[in-house]
């Protein structure tokens, strides 16, 4: 066993863990945060991307302890309040989910490739960098869709701030 | 996933130490094959000696001619590097094609060097550029290194350090990727050394891991063109075949990505 401390979503924790528990058990089975999805656990899907120190990695292909120090951003940390975040709205207004079962991950990748991107991205950029994430409903269509509109209103919001 | 007990090493001391007092350790880079190889539990180390917090490990420099890259830096680090995009752009090409952003945050080119998965990309560098493989005890030339399916020339509790790259004329690279995977089917990296020598490496396509290509390497040499790979033949024998290409299939590639790369290089 090992203490964890990591800052998730804005609050500092420290969590006992086995050594062996990858980071989206701790998020999931400690810190009770099942908004980040386990999909294929090969390390393939994407559904477990969360953001570590602002970068969108695969939670489930970390042990918890590599993440020690860190600061994480999960789904559930990028509302702010009642508003959604501008990439949770343009996946709505976009019908960018099906089940909904690869969304978190979807979002949380799309965030990070709108940062390194900024206003450079077209449909082909989106579609090469979406593909460490898989949509099983194949709704690709309208996840390109969401993420070409929301890298636009995150420039406007970023500029309003 | 078995259990395991993790240790955190602040430098490459306390690295080769740690692994020393553990009675089957792994070292941990990016992790992002060690950790899915365990989580199927196909290894299960007593130990993982995680380096990721090493600072010595981390970091690009470009020396004269010699471009070194230290062995946990991570493929979106050397992807955007400055200096590798100046000396080597294939390199950073290379590391632009290899998994996937999430991947590429994580993983890094000591780690792909070490595990020497036979469709690894960055084994295929290493090979073409005639880069030297530094580690805590000696410096090993890539030829000497890679040894044949996972199998490198790393002793037990040896820690790759860093890659040396001798800054090349021209290089290229390109790959047909699988498309769930996106490791290379075939791979293969063109090189022109600054001397006027031709090296070009293949990845994906043979059973033994990487490998030189010296047919292709006579005719670039005698005329650096896709053109003169045309009349090349290459054999099927000895070449990887699975349920995603047959080994004529592969063969074939060697010749077209060899070409596409020729005209990546310029």
């Amino acid at each position: 066993m090992s203490t964890v401390k990591l800052t998730v979503n804005g609050k500092a924790v420290a969590v006992d863990v086995e050594d062996r528990t990858l980071l989206v058990q701790l998020l999931r089975d400690h810190l009770n945060l099942t908004g980040t999805h386990v999909g294929c656990d090969t390390s393939q899907c994407g559904a477990c991307v969360v953001h570590m120190d602002g970068k969108a990695v695969k939670s489930c292909t970390m042990l918890a302890g590599q993440a020690d120090g860190s600061t994480i951003t999960t789904i559930e940390g990028i509302a702010k309040g009642d508003e959604l975040h501008p990439m949770q709205a343009a996946f709505r207004d976009n019908h960018g989910l099906q089940c909904g079962y690869c969304t978190p991950g979807m979002i949380m990748s799309a965030i990070d490739i709108v940062h390194r991107h900024g206003g450079q991205l077209d449909e082909a950029t989106v579609r090469s960098e979406l593909e460490g994430n898989i949509c099983r409903c194949t709704g690709y269509h309208n996840i390109v869709k969401a993420v070409l509109d929301a890298a636009g209103r995150m420039k406007v919001s970023q500029a309003a701030e | 996933m078995y259990q395991t007990t993790y240790h955190r090493a602040s430098s490459v001391d306390e690295a080769v130490s740690l692994f020393g007092k553990s009675s089957e350790a792994k070292f941990l880079a990016g992790g992002q094959t060690l950790l899915p190889v365990m989580k199927q539990r196909l290894a299960s180390p007593s130990d993982v000696i995680d380096l990721g917090k090493i600072k010595e490990l981390q970091g690009v420099e470009l020396s004269g001619d010699t471009l070194t890259i230290k062995a946990a830096t991570t493929y979106y680090d050397i992807m955007t590097n400055a200096d590798v995009k100046k000396a080597i752009p294939a390199i950073a090409h290379l590391t632009s094609v290899l998994g996937d952003p999430a991947v590429r945050y994580r993983g890094t080119i000591g780690g792909s060097i070490a595990n020497n998965d036979p469709a690894a990309d960055f084994p295929a560098a290493l090979l073409a550029l005639g880069a030297t493989v530094k580690t805590n005890k000696r410096s090993i030339a890539a030829e000497d290194f890679f040894q044949g399916l996972f199998t490198t020339a790393l002793e037990d509790g040896e820690l790759i350090t860093a890659v040396s790259f001798p800054v090349p004329a021209k290089a290229g690279y390109e790959k047909m990727r699988h498309p769930a995977s996106r490791f290379a089917l075939t791979g293969v990296f063109v090189a022109q050394t600054k001397s006027g020598e031709v090296r070009v490496a293949a990845t994906g396509a043979s059973q033994s891991g990487v490998m030189r290509v010296p047919v292709i390497e006579a005719a670039l040499k005698a005329n650096w063109s896709p053109a003169a790979v045309d009349g090349v033949s290459i054999s099927a024998n000895g070449l990887l075949a699975d349920i995603h290409g047959t080994a004529e299939y592969r063969a074939n590639l060697i010749k077209v990505m060899a070409q596409r790369a020729v005209s990546a290089a310029g």
